[in-house]
C-alpha cells in the first residue's frame, strides 16, 4: 500500500515536471502560432497587407475588425531595418513581435509626432556597431532594437467607422520597410 | 515485476498529471498578473516582453497576437456580472463608461475568436459610433434581434465572448483596480 502511495506521488511530482516542461516548451515548438502562419505567406522585408477579418476568415483569431492592418517580416542578419510609416487616419500604430509573438515595442502616431512614424530596426550588436560621430544625432532617429534577428512588424490604422476602412487601408498600404545596406564592421 | 509496473504506474500518472494540468491551464486561460474589473479582465503583462510563459503558450496554440502595451491594452469578458456566460440568445446590456483612452472600440467574438456573422456586418463599435446620453456614458444592446440604439448583434449564437480594447490608454502593467478604471457594467435583460 505504501509502495503504491509512493509511485502515486513520484508520478504527481513527475508530472508537475511534465507540465511545466511543456508550457515552456510549447512556444519554440509551436508551428501553428502567428508568426510561423505568417511565415508561410508573407514575404521578407516587404509591406503586405493583412486582409481584414470576416466571419468566414482571418488571418489570425481575435484580429481588431476596426483597424485595417499591414505586416512586415523582417530578418535583420543582413542587415538593419528602415521603417516608413505614413500618418493619416485616425490613430496608426507600430507593434514589433519576435518570432516568438512576443511583443517588445510599439509606438502609436502621437507619440512618434509627425506625418510619418520613420525608425530604424536593428539588432543590439548591429546598434553598438553604429559609428558614433553620425552627422544625424540619435535625437533625431528613432532606433529600436530587436531581441530576436527575425520577427514581425504589424502596422495598423483604425477605421472610425466602416466607411472610413477604405481609408484606413489606404493609408497604410504605403507603409515601406527597407533593408539597409549592412555596416561594414572594418570601417 | 512489481517494480516495473510500479514505474509505468508512475509515468503513466506523470503523463496524465503533466498533460492534462498544461492542457487545462492553457484552455482556461491562466496568466499571471491579470485585472479583474466587474467581467473584465486584462492581462496587460502580455503585450511586453514581461509575458508569462503560461500567456505565451496559450498565445502560441491560439495562433494570435498580443496587443503591444504601447499600442493598448484589452479586456475580455466571458461572463456578465453576475458571472454566468454570455449567452448570444439573450438581451444583454452593456452599459456605463470606459478609462481614460484616445480611442476604444468593443468587438464580439465566438470563444475561439472568429467573427459573428450577422445580417448587418457589424463586428463591433468604435468610441466614434457609439449614441452617448447627455453624461457621456453610453448604452450598447447585445441582442440577436434588431434594437434601437447602439446595437451589436450576436448572431444567435450559443456563446461568445466581448474584447474591449483601450487605444492610447494610460491603463496598464501599473494600473490597479479601482475607480480610476471605470468599466462598463454588463447585465442580461432579457433571456429566452
Amino acid at each position: 500500500m505504501i509502495r503504491w502511495t509512493l509511485f502515486l506521488l513520484g508520478g504527481v511530482l513527475l508530472g508537475g515536471i511534465v507540465h511545466l516542461g511543456t508550457v515552456f516548451i510549447l512556444p519554440l515548438t509551436a508551428t501553428q502560432d502567428a508568426y510561423s502562419r505568417l511565415t508561410a505567406t508573407v514575404p521578407l522585408d516587404k509591406v503586405v497587407a493583412l486582409p481584414l477579418p470576416t466571419p468566414e476568415k482571418a488571418a489570425m483569431p481575435f484580429m481588431d475588425p476596426a483597424f485595417a492592418s499591414t505586416v512586415c517580416r523582417y530578418d535583420l542578419a543582413q542587415g538593419p531595418i528602415k521603417l516608413t510609416v505614413p500618418v493619416n487616419s485616425a490613430y496608426t500604430s507600430v507593434s514589433f513581435y519576435t518570432n516568438r509573438d512576443i511583443a517588445y515595442y510599439a509606438i502609436n502616431d502621437r507619440a512618434a509626432g509627425g506625418r510619418a512614424i520613420e525608425l530604424d530596426l536593428m539588432t543590439a550588436e548591429q546598434h553598438s556597431q553604429l559609428p558614433e560621430d553620425e552627422e544625424i544625432t540619435a535625437a533625431d532617429r528613432l532606433i529600436v532594437e530587436s531581441p530576436s534577428p527575425t520577427g514581425l512588424i504589424v502596422i495598423r490604422a483604425l477605421a472610425l467607422s466602416p466607411e472610413m476602412m477604405p481609408m484606413a487601408e489606404k493609408a497604410i498600404v504605403t507603409a515601406q520597410c527597407t533593408k539597409v545596406a549592412a555596416p561594414n564592421p572594418s570601417d | 515485476m512489481r517494480l516495473l509496473i510500479g514505474t509505468l504506474f508512475t509515468l503513466l500518472v506523470a503523463a496524465i498529471v503533466g498533460l492534462g494540468t498544461t492542457y487545462s491551464a492553457l484552455t482556461h486561460g491562466v496568466a499571471f498578473g491579470a485585472l479583474n474589473i466587474g467581467s473584465w479582465t486584462a492581462w496587460p503583462k502580455s503585450g511586453t516582453t514581461d509575458i508569462d510563459p503560461y500567456a505565451q503558450a496559450a498565445i502560441a496554440r491560439m495562433g494570435r497576437l498580443p496587443v503591444a502595451l504601447g499600442d493598448g491594452v484589452e479586456f475580455l469578458a466571458r461572463s456578465d456580472d453576475q458571472g454566468r456566460p454570455l449567452d448570444g440568445r439573450c438581451d444583454i446590456t452593456l452599459s456605463g463608461t470606459t478609462p481614460a483612452a484616445r480611442y476604444w472600440t468593443l468587438s464580439l467574438y465566438t470563444p475561439r475568436g472568429g467573427l459573428v456573422a450577422n445580417s448587418v456586418n457589424r463586428y463591433g463599435f468604435t468610441s466614434q459610433e457609439i449614441v452617448r446620453r447627455a453624461n457621456g456614458s453610453f448604452q450598447i444592446t447585445i441582442a440577436p434581434r434588431a434594437s434601437p440604439g447602439n446595437w451589436l448583434p450576436t448572431g444567435g449564437i450559443e456563446r461568445y465572448v466581448l474584447m474591449l480594447r483601450l487605444y492610447d490608454t494610460p491603463v496598464g502593467v501599473s494600473t490597479k483596480e479601482g475607480r480610476e478604471v471605470p468599466l462598463p457594467a454588463l447585465t442580461v435583460r432579457s433571456c429566452p
